[in-house]
């Protein structure tokens, strides 16, 4: 399987109390478990992306619980209060337990 | 002409399999109404209070970018009634979300129409929104 790679847009700077748009990106196929190997005849499992949590410094920006109608290379964008500096913290949670994670810094002054 | 056992049972299946057609998408529509029962917990959303922005025609049903937006909402379900699996995503916004909206990709089936139900401090509201599929993607 290709390699899951996490992506992440946000300002790197932004003013205490900011609201600030962030955006994901994640490569993964999320296989619906709806498609059948056409020499095989067998379903294809469902393996996809089932959860995406955002938190900074711990506190909660956003949660997804997600459903294999999301499209493969799940995105999502929402907007969040800035509320000093920080790390944001993003994580996927893939069908097999395997979280994806990733940090970003944000400066705020 | 005499039937066998083997012929009867086809025809019996092939009868089965036609009536079992038209159940199907009522089935799918009782689905979808089970997947907003169980996130409004039996209550009736009201309609209007959210904003779901799409494509009206998409023409790649297996990537369409959505948007969804309810202000003052804590919580947005988003179903596709026409989809095999018809709940899509459910977004929680926590204490440092600056707006009740989101935007993503999703995959629909066919042509239908989209449904967004928010939670908010008041109750449920809902909102609804016709997308046509050109060619379905795999959902």
């Amino acid at each position: 399987m290709a390699r899951v790679k996490p992506r992440v847009k946000l300002p790197k700077k932004a003013v205490p109390g900011d609201v600030i748009t962030v955006k994901t990106l994640i490569s993964h196929p999320m296989e619906s478990g709806q498609r059948t190997n056409r020499t095989t005849g067998e379903t294809i499992p469902r393996k996809i992306i089932n959860k995406f949590v955002a938190t900074f410094e711990g506190e909660e920006i956003v949660t997804v619980d997600i459903d294999p109608a999301v499209a493969a290379n799940p995105y999502f964008e929402f907007e969040m209060t800035v509320p000093g500096p920080g790390t944001i913290r993003f994580e996927w949670t893939d069908d097999d337990g395997v979280i994806y994670d990733l940090e970003k810094a944000i400066e705020a002054a | 002409m005499e039937l066998t056992r083997r012929q009867s049972l086809a025809i019996g299946a092939g009868a089965v399999a036609v009536a079992s057609l038209p159940v199907r998408s009522v089935a799918a529509q009782n689905d979808a109404a089970a997947v907003i029962a169980a996130f409004t917990g039996g209550v009736e959303p009201q309609e209007g209070g959210v904003e779901i922005t799409a494509p009206e025609i998409a023409e790649n049903g297996s990537s369409v970018p959505v948007a969804v937006s309810a202000p003052g909402a804590r919580a947005i379900l988003l179903v596709a009634p026409g989809n095999p699996n018809q709940r899509v995503a459910t977004f929680n916004f926590g204490t440092l979300s600056a707006s009740a909206r989101a935007r993503t990709r999703i995959r629909l089936a066919q042509s239908q129409e989209l449904v967004a139900v928010a939670r908010t401090d008041h109750g449920f509201v809902r909102a609804s929104r016709m997308i046509e599929v050109v060619v379905g993607g795999c959902a």
